[in-house]
């Protein structure tokens, strides 16, 4: 293979060049490199940011630092195999990506429908519990972008419960492989209803503290109100999902759109952004997504605990992996299946062959990579503070935007 | 619509032979086209009143193998206020060591959404994006070498002097293992 040059003698800028070149900077301009190891860019991204003076002129994203080859390894082993990887996609919403993950294989194995429904409330509960403490993170690390410390060490609080109570789950913090093919690891630890009712209880509150400490704060509402303004039409044509698109004001939610699992048996409303304190689809919007996201979770995940303990109790004879299959082997198609996650749709295509066990191609399509595509787009003519801002209420997670 | 009625409308407005070949596999059914038309096509299909695919789902590179001999790219569109979804595929041969890489027409004007998916194929499978409007590698290091997601692919030795595979690479390098 002929050997690539580069311009640059140094090895971090062969590996990642600058699109704009130095020498050739108009009067007044000047390139700022933000990242890659920077706690507000939320891992590894890094900006290449052209400004004049505090204006930012354009914005280029480099990413690829946490890429860890998801696909080439899914390409060499079994579907059931896969799932530890697929938590560490995002790994704040784990449970959220391995149930779209089961539910995906599972459409091709024709199992979907017939799992015992105790297994489908088991799976949405702690689904919801996960993107509970996936918003908690990201309107926490937001408010500290943006310099409130408060709200912060408030949601990481609470966020610990949800980990200890997802702990006493699955054994594991944050990357579970607690949901698998056909079903469940374990049902439910015995008195985990109870305590998951009292964690509800006394969640409730703080999540009207956090609305009036932060979400309607004056400072917060003047840095984040009317800034990054993301229209609609625009949000669209970039593939922006989840948060980032119901901020712009479209209710399109794809837990009521596809309906998969038991969501269209469940009561939940899906906030969108109203332009409450500037224009709809500014940084102001998107946080009050999430901040309502999180009631409507709160909501869900009550009427599970109440599945769980009148229609579908524990009983003796449940078994979890009743149907999980010896052997995962789907027949020769191919499926593009997706879900929605904290950040938006998460899709994965499969091509099975029939003749093993091994996806031919599994592609991971993940909500932030299209999320963070837009941001040279509502950037443009900011300030570099502003720039901050953006880059936040996009809520990134770099292991599933690199992959 | 169904899958039958937007296949009809493709075929009607650009003639049968658009239609290479078809899948009706139940779960999503497919069509392939030929290259040159696909971008007509995506844009009728975006703009049609009917259709109005204005989503792109997502954009998939996929390599056949050196014996199928083809490279495909997998385009899942979706249309929001009509709530259907349609699958389209476009296949190239595959190049060989000193050829040029293959070439498909940029869908990234109609959405823009394409624009880092085709980066991402042109990255890992090795298909160019003919008038994409920034065609660089997006996951992987400017400087890296081949396409990591063809089936033939094998592991650069090195990587700026750093070893790439790794196994036994702690032995290689003289590492005997804890000694407490």
């Amino acid at each position: 293979m002929p050997e690539v040059t580069s311009k640059y003698t140094s090895y971090l800028l062969q590996a990642e060049p600058n699109l704009h070149d130095v020498n050739t900077l108009q009067s007044g301009e000047m390139l700022i490199n933000m990242g890659p190891q920077h706690p507000s860019m939320h891992g590894v991204l890094r900006l290449e940011t052209l400004t004049d003076g505090e204006i930012v002129k354009e914005v280029v994203p480099h990413i690829g630092y946490l890429h860890r080859c998801f696909e080439k390894h899914a390409e060499s082993m079994a579907y059931n195999q896969s799932i530890p990887y697929v938590d560490r996609l995002d790994y704040l919403a784990a449970m959220n990506s391995e149930h779209v993950w089961c539910m995906g294989v599972e459409k091709m194995l024709g199992l979907t429908g017939q799992l015992h429904k105790r297994v489908e409330y088991i799976r949405v509960l702690v689904a919801e519990l996960n993107r509970l403490a996936s918003h908690f993170v990201a309107i926490g690390t937001y408010a500290i972008d943006i310099g409130a410390f408060t709200p912060f060490l408030w949601l990481l609080r609470d966020r610990e419960h949800i980990q200890r109570l997802l702990e006493w789950v699955t054994g594991a913090r944050m990357l579970y492989n607690y949901i698998w093919v056909g079903g469940l690891y374990y049902d439910l630890p015995v008195g985990f209803e109870e305590k998951c009712q009292e964690f509800i209880t006394y969640l409730k509150p703080k999540l009207v503290e956090i609305q009036q400490l932060l979400i309607e704060n004056k400072i917060f509402v003047d840095r984040t109100a009317n800034v990054g303004v993301l229209p609609l039409d625009v949000a669209i044509n970039y593939g922006c999902t989840g948060p980032m698109l119901r901020g712009s004001g479209l209710k399109y939610d794809l837990r009521r759109v596809d309906g998969y699992s038991v969501y269209p048996e469940l009561e939940f409303d899906i906030p969108v952004g109203t332009g409450k304190m500037g224009t709809v689809g500014d940084c102001w919007d998107r946080t009050e997504v999430r901040a309502l996201e999180c009631d409507e979770s709160v909501k869900i995940i009550e009427q599970c605990l109440k599945r769980l303990t009148t229609d579908y109790k524990r009983s003796p004879d449940f078994n979890p992996q009743e149907m999980c299959p010896k052997k995962i082997r789907p027949a020769e198609q191919e499926l593009y299946f997706r879900g929605e996650t904290p950040r938006g749709e998460l899709g994965f295509y499969f091509r099975a062959t029939g003749k093993t066990d091994i996806p031919f191609r599994s592609h991971a399509r993940s909500g932030c990579f299209s999320n963070l595509s837009v941001l040279p787009e509502i950037s443009r003519g900011r300030m570099i503070a502003d720039l901050i801002a953006i880059v936040g209420s996009v809520d990134i997670v770099m292991g599933e935007l690199d992959r | 619509m169904t899958f039958e009625e937007i296949k009809n409308l493709l075929v009607a407005k650009f003639g049968p032979e658009v239609i290479l070949a078809e899948n009706l596999q139940p779960l999503m059914p497919y069509v392939l086209i030929p290259k040159e038309e696909l971008a007509a096509i995506c844009l009728e299909l975006h703009d049609n009143e009917q259709t109005y695919f204005d989503f792109l789902s997502c954009q998939t590179g996929i390599d056949n193998g050196p014996e199928a001999g083809t490279l495909e790219v997998v385009y899942n569109l979706y249309s929001i206020p009509f709530e259907h979804s349609f699958c389209l595929k476009v296949q190239v041969p595959r190049n060989t060591e000193n050829e040029p890489l293959p070439e498909i027409p940029t869908v990234s004007h109609i959405w823009r959404s394409a624009d880092w998916h085709e980066r991402e194929i042109f990255d890992l499978i090795g298909i160019q994006f003919s008038g994409h409007p920034d065609m660089r590698r997006i996951l992987c290091a400017a400087n890296w070498q081949g396409h990591p997601l063809r089936k033939d692919y094998v592991w650069p030795e090195y990587y700026h002097d750093i070893k790439v595979p790794y196994e036994k690479h702690n032995e290689d390098n003289g590492f005997k293992g804890e000694r407490w």
